[in-house]
């Protein structure tokens, strides 16, 4: 177990970590499966990257790549045979931490009484293998929501406290990625229990280990893994240097929490709403979007009720329904408050941006809007002296 | 399976209407199987020709407008004949909760397609004798002749959310039905999304959820069997379709089926008219991110 | 830090009509009891199989000693609540949200104003203020109302003259009706308010809090000693869900009272 104390995060003092293969891997699968694990990581399905179970190494992506751009995404094959040479796919580890349908609690009328009894059954001991910089601090980011304030979320916390949180460095950047612009990549940050740099040249297939947590610690001990040499460090570092400076794309360089606070009557909410579909999708691929809403449903003998939490949207007009109608109506509304709340409010509720710059809100929008212009277009407003926006000229992403 | 009157019998009646449609949506009532025994312990069968030609503890003949009164009616079809115009009223006066099924229903239906063409041409190209044939020249939903409490889409409905209609009606609490687009359903169950991975167009964005987003699990796009979501963007979703590769004449034809006369749907013909006739719209609407 | 935990049963002690479409309800613990409620903080209140709304303390300590919660049927779960009768069972969670700041009343004149249904949360502050007639400087109660039918607790605000000013105003007056009518800022006029010592407590529909704090501030009130109790969707009440968002606010969490100076910017802004 770790948490994002970054307390434990640090390689073991005095190792510079180890080097191991593809059958270290492959062990690596083994022993978290042997140690009681189920084990969740990337593997290709339906034409995408998916996270999902493993059941061996066998399954990661080996030799798949992906083309992101705004609204696209393509598999590519890669002729190096890297497994994690692709950003962020259409999921992130909220689909297992904070799932998307969970029941809370059940209420039974017994003789008359209301009995009520809290609803989830002991959730598995995850492993996420493969967990991407940017991912491992949307999970910190999620942790401050759901764990660090008044009250806590109990299935959270406790899904949450068994995962293990295996991180693999980013060292290839898709066309959508601005981790560098959030500061959360693409080296991995505190609060892993193992951290992984993978390196596919001509001196062989190679995974770059370091431990960040006794548990971690351990299961390296485990793994068929030499101590590492001075090149795969140099080559793997200098892989995750260069993957910084090939980020697809930047946030402005202005303050987006004031940017956010400063433009909530600019006239590009109007452009943006002429796009948006209101669909939601931007929502659901976010890996810190946490809104929720409750569903109670009774059975057919009407004495038996469930309390149901399910992922919800900003997007949806009922999100911000009140007797009388919704709050935001509109579309421009709608998605100010998705943006807004994103890049700015969240440093007022949570103390953090609840951006972490993995691209899928732009990937996975059908329309492929994209947050980083979007700002880039309320920067200029706010720079110009917020005059009228002139249209801008291009077409859409090929 | 007990429908008839119990001594002391108090639970609430059920009547089950057909208009102009399929049967298809009454008939999902009758899939609910096991569901719809216990459902029949909560609520009297009183009135469903589909089920059962008697109404009543006599065993006596129903009629088409049923005895009543009933506490909760569904009513299946749309209105194309002056018969039904005057038979849904009645309906609706002995009904103290009603809720209409369908997308022909709550939209007019396939059937609805003759309010955008001239009925008289159907009729000489469909039958053989179409002096036989007495109807209205449109197809039009329950609701634009009595006021409807709660409407359920779909073509056909699904039977989980009808259940869930039933027993909201049963517990007293609003249904769960929401209305947001198909897309909720399609992340919420894991599907990736098949328009960005694949590049298949896909009505899901501004298409009401339901169906628990079916076709796209199947690597199909959808298209748009429960009609539009609450306030669809349907401007950009025809720019979308184009860009995905729709043909105008497939943009306008995927948008005319079983809820074509639903008033969003049926703005697409003048939106995508618009679209073309302004050039400059789609690069407004589709920038080219500077980099 | 507290563990999201299911409700617990409470108990209807006693329920009573307070206008036509509204009734107050008086809850006891069937079994474990929650912790105590401060003025202006609210419940979750989940009937059965229907579902949950959010429900401020109209009074801490009724008849039977139980929490007492004022509803208004307008939707399936209030219009469930006010159907309640003695002896059902409800589920009860909470005390969630800040409530009044009475503290910083303290040594001040208290002024309530209320429209509707918004004096429920409002009441608790008047028994308070009552109860420790050296704690604070002269109470004002002002109540406006649609129509004389639609005032609630309109015995017990009789009850208050003598120790407390109380006026009250309706928009539409019916046959009989002797008092005020008009908006009810246009109350304000019949007091000598003295703004320099004076903390304001409002709770009614946005608009009127907008106008009246506008009035308010205009008579020298500084924002910061104006209280408004705000409403948004809440599905959760622990800071989780997203729904109760006001700008930088999560209302079930830093509200739903919240000082004027605080949200007068967010309320100038349309569809926050």
């Amino acid at each position: 177990m770790s948490t994002d104390t970054g307390t434990n995060s640090s390689p073991p003092a005095g190792s510079g970590g180890l080097v191991m293969g593809k059958d270290g891997m492959s062990a690596l699968v083994d022993v978290l499966i042997a140690r009681g694990f189920t084990v969740v990581g990337p593997t290709v399905r339906d034409g995408a990257i998916v996270l999902a179970e493993l059941r061996s190494a066998d399954e990661l992506p080996y030799g798949w790549g992906v083309e992101l751009e705004a609204g696209h995404y393509r598999l590519r094959e890669r002729p190096d045979g890297a497994a994690f040479a692709n950003a962020a796919g259409p999921q992130s580890w909220k689909r297992f931490l904070h799932p998307p349908r969970v029941r809370q609690w059940s209420a039974d009328r017994v003789e008359g009484e209301l009995v009520l009894t809290a609803g989830e059954a002991p959730p598995p001991r995850y492993a996420f293998l493969g967990v991407r910089p940017c991912d491992l601090r949307a999970i910190a980011v999620q942790d401050r929501v759901l764990t660090g304030g008044a009250y806590r979320d109990g299935g959270y916390a406790e899904r949450r406290s068994g995962a293990l949180l295996i991180v693999v460095e980013c060292t290839e950047p898709g066309a959508t990625c601005f981790c560098v612009s959030m500061g959360t990549g693409p080296a991995a940050g505190p609060g892993y229990d193992l951290a992984m740099t993978e390196v596919a040249d001509e001196a062989g297939h190679r995974f770059w280990v370091r431990g960040g947590s006794p548990e971690g610690a351990e299961i390296l001990a485990e793994l068929p893994a030499r101590p590492a040499d001075p090149g795969t460090r140099e080559t793997a570092r200098a892989g995750v240097t260069a993957a910084a400076d090939r980020m697809g794309r930047t946030m402005p360089e202005a303050d987006l929490r004031e940017l956010m606070a400063g433009t909530l009557d600019a006239p590009r909410w109007d452009d943006v709403a002429g796009r948006c579909l209101t669909c939601g999708n931007c929502t659901m691929v976010c890996p810190t979007c946490f809104c929720t809403t409750t569903e109670d449903t009774t059975d057919l003998t009407g004495d038996h009720a469930e309390r149901w939490r399910l992922w919800d949207s900003c997007f949806d007009l009922d999100f911000s329904l009140l007797h009388g109608g919704p709050v935001r109506a509109t579309t421009r509304s709608r998605y100010r408050q998705w943006m807004t709340h994103k890049l700015g409010t969240w440093y007022d509720q949570f103390g953090s941006s609840g951006c972490v710059g993995c691209g899928r809100c732009i990937v996975w929008c059908p329309v492929g809007i994209d947050i980083t212009e979007e700002a880039a277009a309320l920067d200029d407003w706010t720079r110009s002296g917020k005059p009228a926006p002139a249209p801008r000229e291009g077409s859409g992403p090929p | 399976m007990s429908t008839d009157p119990r001594p002391g019998d108090r639970r609430p009646t059920l009547a089950v209407w057909k208009f102009a449609s399929c049967d298809g949506c009454q008939l999902s009532l009758l899939d609910c199987e096991d569901a719809l025994l216990g459902l029949t312990e909560r609520l009297r069968v009183d009135h469903f020709l589909e089920m059962t030609p008697t109404e009543g503890a006599g065993g006596e003949r129903a009629g088409p407008g049923g005895r009543g009164p009933y506490d909760l009616s569904l009513v299946e079809g749309s209105i194309s004949t002056a018969e039904d115009a005057e038979r849904i009223s009645h309906v609706r006066h002995v009904s103290r909760y009603l809720v209409t099924i369908g997308a022909c229903a709550t939209a007019g239906g396939i059937q609805a397609l003759r309010n955008f063409a001239h009925v008289d041409e159907f009729l000489t190209a469909v039958y053989a004798r179409p002096e036989y044939i007495d109807t209205l020249e449109t197809s039009t939903p329950i609701s634009a002749h009595v006021p409807v409490d709660f409407e359920l889409r779909g073509c056909p409905i699904d039977r989980g959310q009808l259940l869930e209609v039933v027993t909201a009606f049963l517990a007293g609490r609003r249904p769960r039905i929401p209305a947001h687009s198909v897309c909720f359903e399609c992340k919420r169950r894991g599907t990736t999304c098949i328009t960005v991975a694949h590049g298949t167009p896909c009505l899901g964005p501004v298409t009401h959820a339901g169906c628990g987003a079916l076709c796209p699990a199947y690597g199909r796009g959808c298209y748009g069997c429960f009609g539009p979501s609450e306030r669809p963007n349907l401007r950009s979703m025809v720019d979308q379709l184009r860009h995905d590769g729709m043909s105008e004449r497939d943009v306008l034809r995927v948008f005319h089926t079983f809820n074509a006369a639903s008033p969003e749907y049926a703005s697409v013909p003048d939106l995508a008219a618009e679209e073309r006739h302004s050039p400059g719209a789609r690069t407004e609407t589709r920038p080219e991110r500077s980099a | 830090m507290t563990t999201v935990p299911p409700p617990l049963p409470y108990r209807v002690a006693g329920t009573w009509a307070e206008t036509a479409d509204t009734r107050s309800v008086e809850l006891v613990p069937a079994g474990r009891e929650l912790a105590p409620f401060a003025p202006g903080q609210f419940a979750m209140v989940y009937a059965f199989g229907v579902g949950e709304v959010p429900v401020s303390a109209s009074a801490l300590r009724g008849r039977h000693g139980g929490l007492v919660h004022t509803v208004r049927a307008v939707g399936a779960v209030s219009t469930a609540l006010y159907r309640l009768g003695v002896g059902d069972t409800v589920g009860l969670s909470g005390p969630y949200g800040v409530g009044w700041d009475l503290a910083a009343a303290a040594g001040h004149d208290v002024l309530v104003i209320a429209g509707g249904i918004g004096l429920a949360p409002l009441r608790p502050v008047v028994h308070a203020v009552l109860d420790r007639p050296g704690a604070y400087g002269r109470l004002a109660v002002l109540v406006g109302a649609r129509t004389p039918a639609d005032l609630v607790y309109r015995d017990e605000i009789d009850g208050w003259r003598g120790p407390a000013r109380v006026e009250v105003t309706v928009d539409r007056p019916g046959p009989g009706w002797r008092g005020a009518v008009g908006v009810v800022t246009s109350l304000l006029d019949r007091l000598s308010l003295r703004p320099e010592r004076t903390c304001a407590l409002l709770c009614g529909p946005e608009v009127m809090m907008r106008h009246t704090t506008r009035d308010l501030l205009g008579r020298g009130l500084p924002p910061q000693r104006v209280q408004v109790s705000l409403e948004r969707n809440m599905r959760c009440a622990t800071g989780h869900c997203g729904h109760c968002q006001l700008g930088p606010l999560l209302l079930c969490r830093d509200g739903p009272v919240v000082a004027y100076d605080r949200v007068a910017p967010l309320l100038q802004v349309r569809e926050l």
